[in-house]
């Protein structure tokens, strides 16, 4: 019996998402939870795994399409095995909308105890001339590959029988595993020409976060408008020749939420000034105890830990505005927004419950997300739930950076490079670090004052670092 | 609702302390998720710690204590006959080994936040357990790990409720050294125990009922502990079986099958482990047993038929070994907590702390034969040793599976004091899938017996 699989409800009023790749093709068999097809959504790039395991009759879309939730995607010749959503997928908007998601059918997957090593596995091996460095036919041994692989292999969600080792003894390496994760499945580079130059396959087939930034954005087409019409544009083809290049998804779902901040929210912004001279110099004394513990220790930790605590103080800050109801939403939780620059665009991950964690742990989650976000692993969860951002562009120089609220959120917090400056303290002229700071914030929701003493308190964290520091 | 019920609501209830169970707790509440153990005796340890592995190697150690003095005597040094005082043994096994591990787990419990409950659990739902303890109690959880473990078998077909006749857990307790001790079953259990009473002094008798000692285990590799062992005990029955045990005057008769009626002052019965899966309310949940050995099923991630329910352990079926119930204990916490683990494990090590010691991993001979496999054998006798020869053991072998093809190491056996410490190397050679080449390429201390499977791999490139 023919299946379709739609587009499923992706969560947080989002309606439609990009195809950025098809990872299967028409007639191949797919296992269950083995990775379909590639989507972006205004939050994230996902991989959306088969609900079930089946022949794909019929594949709907094609890359660069955006199609709306409900829309079929891919037609299955057999859904005999529809199976329980994994749990691991519980990160990626599939999970919970496998057609029948019942836990009966689940049996195909459930190894009939004793679950012994592979080394039990009870179908025989490829005949022995076959050439050692073939993919692993489906059945056979375990797949050589040391644990680390496996996970990687897990991670990415590549299945490791379909992926053919260039490692000795035709061991799947690390850069297999990744080059496998940017092609479409089961396709691995084959033909025995490739087989005794490793180096040249992995290199042809570049690793997936390279590949996404091929990945050709779809067709042009307008952005949303709130209201106001833009007046059309002059013709500029009469003053010379240009060019036209559609916009990505991301940068359109940039665009679209930029203007309704803009155009909605009476942007104020606040200016102030930080002397980090003494954080900078704990910072300093704790770089390397910190990388001992696997933490590269930031300004950008401090900052969060230190916006957190002033957030406690200032819950207004913490909030949204609910204009048809006349209220004011105050989150008693505090989910910290951190603009992430990545190749294909500004990206702002969230690290949840920062007011509840010392800077160590802040430094460390921030590390692993900033990580996930460049690798364009980052899951909606890791995207969604902000209560507050910070935007540090001190890397890339500049005095000061007036930043523009992420909207429903009402307050944002700018940060430029930190410069010793010539400062008078008690009549001398003495050196210190001084970090420009810019606060925006939503009029409608505080005045001029309250952001001032917002700011001058986020302000006298930085300056008193041992308040902020508890456990380094 | 009864009077002064508890409901605790909790992330992850773990069902069970045993290696298993307690180092998924572990790994829990290394993940944040706020995490309770149930254990039947209200401790962490389980099986392992308090009837198994730790109190037999104990045990086991003090045997090759005694047989190496003995040997002393060859190279002229004499100790004189062992006097031992069986209640010290007792003490310092329970005081001073299982007491001092079991004090170090309770803390590390303390130190994680885990929390240990007393009872029997008995699970009403796929989100509740009743915990018949001290206090009747509820704890209400989003997943629940079953690691209930396993308990030994019964000698099938025979009823005899006799202090006399022990099972593993009986035996390790010491109650004597009994004159003439018969154990039924030439598995690892019996192999280990039979050792230990012997060494101790008793005369042990051993019955099997298949036609070889440690049966499933490479011939190779049971050889040289055969022969020792028909030396230590008094008798070893193979393809015989024990068909009928009854008391009398303080003794046990037993019926040997073809070998008529013998009378022994006591029985260990180690003929296997069943699993614990029966009496904890799974049947209010989607879990699975399987119809063979009523063994909790799991998929890869630990995860039993029903989403709310992981099982670890030797509830889950064979190999019931501590390190694989530890291994998927890690597994599962992982698993549910969204991360992508699995129990892909290529070996899983098993070690006979006999003397000499039999450890093996990954696929033997016979098992990559039937796979279908081209496979190279060496066998590297460890009578060629330096190490072997300088403390008087050249009765060792150390063997090494190979697939032809790919020259990947897939199984390797060792027969030999120190097996168990030396399959390591071979366990993270079959588990990278190390080639032979790199096993022979590496360097191996001298004199060792590791330089043994440098020795073995070599010789397959030669």
């Amino acid at each position: 019996m023919p299946r379709q699989f739609t587009l499923p409800d992706l969560g947080e009023g989002l309606t439609e998402a990009e195809i950025v790749a098809v990872l299967v093709h028409e007639g191949e068999v797919v296992r269950e939870d083995a990775p379909l097809l590639e989507v972006e959504t205004d939050k994230a790039q996902v991989e959306i795994p088969s609900p079930i395991g089946g022949r794909v009759e019929k594949i709907h879309v094609t890359p660069g399409q955006t199609v709306k939730v409900g829309a079929v995607l891919v037609t299955f010749a057999d859904g005999a095995t529809a199976s329980a959503p994994s749990r691991a997928a519980a990160a990626t908007p599939t999970a919970g909308v496998a057609p029948a998601a019942a836990p009966a059918a689940r049996s195909s997957r459930v190894a009939e105890a004793p679950t012994a090593p592979r080394a039990s596995a009870p179908a025989g091996r490829p005949a022995p001339a076959a050439p050692a460095r073939e993919a692993a036919p489906a059945g056979a041994g375990p797949v050589p590959a040391t644990p680390a692989t496996r996970r990687l292999a897990r991670e990415l969600g590549v299945d490791l029988r379909t992926v053919r080792g260039t490692g000795p003894g035709g061991r799947v390496l690390d850069t297999d595993v990744q080059a496998a994760a940017g092609a479409p499945a089961g396709a691995a580079p084959g033909g025995p020409a490739a087989a005794s130059a490793p180096a040249p396959t992995a290199a042809a087939r570049p690793p997936r976060p390279a590949t996404r930034e091929a990945a050709p954005p779809g067709p042009a087409k307008p952005l949303a408008t709130i209201g106001l019409e833009p007046p059309p544009l002059p013709r500029f083809e009469q003053w010379g020749a240009v060019e036209r290049v559609p916009l990505s998804h991301l940068r359109r779902t940039i665009a679209e939420r930029m203007t309704l901040s803009a155009t909605l929210i009476p942007h104020v912004t606040h200016f102030d000034r930080a002397d980090i001279t003494d954080l900078d110099a704990i910072i300093t004394r704790n770089l390397e105890r910190a990388r001992e513990r696997g933490v590269t220790l930031t300004l950008t930790a401090f900052l969060l830990r230190a916006a957190a605590l002033a957030l406690r103080a200032h819950p207004h800050f913490n909030a949204s505005l609910d204009p048809a109801a006349g209220e004011m939403i105050l989150k008693r939780y505090c989910h910290l927004g951190v603009a992430v620059a990545t190749p294909r665009g500004l990206i702002v991950p969230v690290l949840r419950d920062v007011d509840a964690k010392p800077v160590l742990e802040i430094g460390r989650e921030l590390g692993a997300l900033a990580q996930r976000v460049r690798e364009g692993r980052a899951t909606l969860e890791d995207l969604r739930g902000g209560t507050f951002t910070i935007t540090n562009i001190g890397a890339l120089g500049g005095t000061g950076a007036i930043p523009i609220i992420n909207y429903p959120e009402v307050a944002i917090l700018g940060v430029s490079r930190a410069r010793p400056q010539a400062v008078v303290r008690q009549g001398q002229i003495v050196p210190r670090l001084l970090l420009p700071l810019t606060l925006t914030f939503d009029h409608r929701v505080a005045d001029g004052a309250d952001g001032a003493r917002f700011a001058s308190e986020i302000v006298s964290l930085l300056e008193a670092p041992e308040r902020l520091v508890g456990d380094l | 609702m009864v009077m002064g019920e508890l409901v605790d609501e909790v992330d992850v209830a773990v069902v069970g302390g045993g290696p298993g169970g307690y180092s998924a707790a572990f790994r829990c509440a290394e993940l944040g998720l706020e995490t309770v153990v149930i254990d039947a005796d209200g401790r962490l340890g389980g099986a392992c710690l308090f009837e198994g592995c730790i109190p037999s190697k104990a045990l086991l150690h003090v045997a090759a204590v005694v047989s190496e003095a003995e040997r002393a005597r060859e190279w002229g040094v004499d100790f004189g006959e062992p006097r031992i005082s069986l209640d010290q043994l007792r003490k310092w096994k329970q005081e001073r080994v299982v007491g001092k591990l079991a004090r170090g787990l309770a803390s590390v419990a303390k130190g994680k936040g885990v929390t240990v409950i007393g009872g029997r659990a008995v699970f009403e739902d796929s989100t509740t357990l009743r915990i018949e303890g001290e206090s009747l109690q509820k704890v209400r959880f989003k997943h629940a790990i079953v690691a209930t473990g396993s308990a030994p078998a019964p000698l099938p077909g025979i009823e005899l409720r006799s202090d006399r006749v022990m099972d593993s857990t009986a035996a390790l307790e010491l109650p004597e050294i009994p004159e003439r001790l018969l154990v039924i079953g030439g598995g690892y259990i019996g192999l280990e125990l039979g050792t230990v009473y012997a060494t101790l002094g008793s005369r042990v008798t051993l019955v099997e009922m298949t036609e070889g000692l440690l049966p499933g285990v490479d011939r190779d590799l049971v050889q040289p502990l055969q022969r020792r062992v028909e030396k230590l005990f008094a008798a070893v029955h193979l393809g015989t079986k024990v068909t009928a045990l009854r008391e009398a005057g303080g003794h046990v008769e037993a019926t040997l099958e073809g070998q008529g009626a013998e009378t022994f002052d006591r029985v260990l019965v180690a003929v296997g482990r069943r699993a614990r899966s029966r009496g904890l309310g799974l049947e209010a949940t989607g879990a699975r047993l399987t119809e063979r050995g009523a063994f909790v099923q799991i998929d890869e991630r630990c995860r039993t038929h029903d989403p709310h329910l992981y099982a670890v352990g030797d509830v889950t079926g064979e190999p019931m070994l501590a390190h694989r119930a530890m291994r998927q204990g890690k597994v599962a916490a992982a698993a549910l907590a969204g991360q992508p683990a699995a129990f892909d494990n290529v070996a899983v090590p098993a070690v006979v702390f006999t003397d000499p010691e039999i450890a093996w991993c990954g696929l033997s001979e016979a098992q990559a034969k039937s796979q279908g496999m081209e496979t190279k054998v060496a066998k590297f006798q460890w009578a060629a040793s330096g190490r072997a020869a300088t403390i008087g053991r050249a009765d060792g072998l150390t063997k090494l599976v190979a697939d032809a093809a790919s020259g990947r190491v897939v199984g390797v056996g060792i027969v030999g004091p120190g097996a168990g410490e030396l399959i390591a190397e071979a366990t993270l050679a079959v588990e990278t899938a190390a080639l032979v080449e790199d096993l022979a390429a590496t360097i191996h201390a001298h004199p060792t017996l590791s330089e043994s499977l440098m020795e073995a791999a070599e010789s397959l490139l030669a």
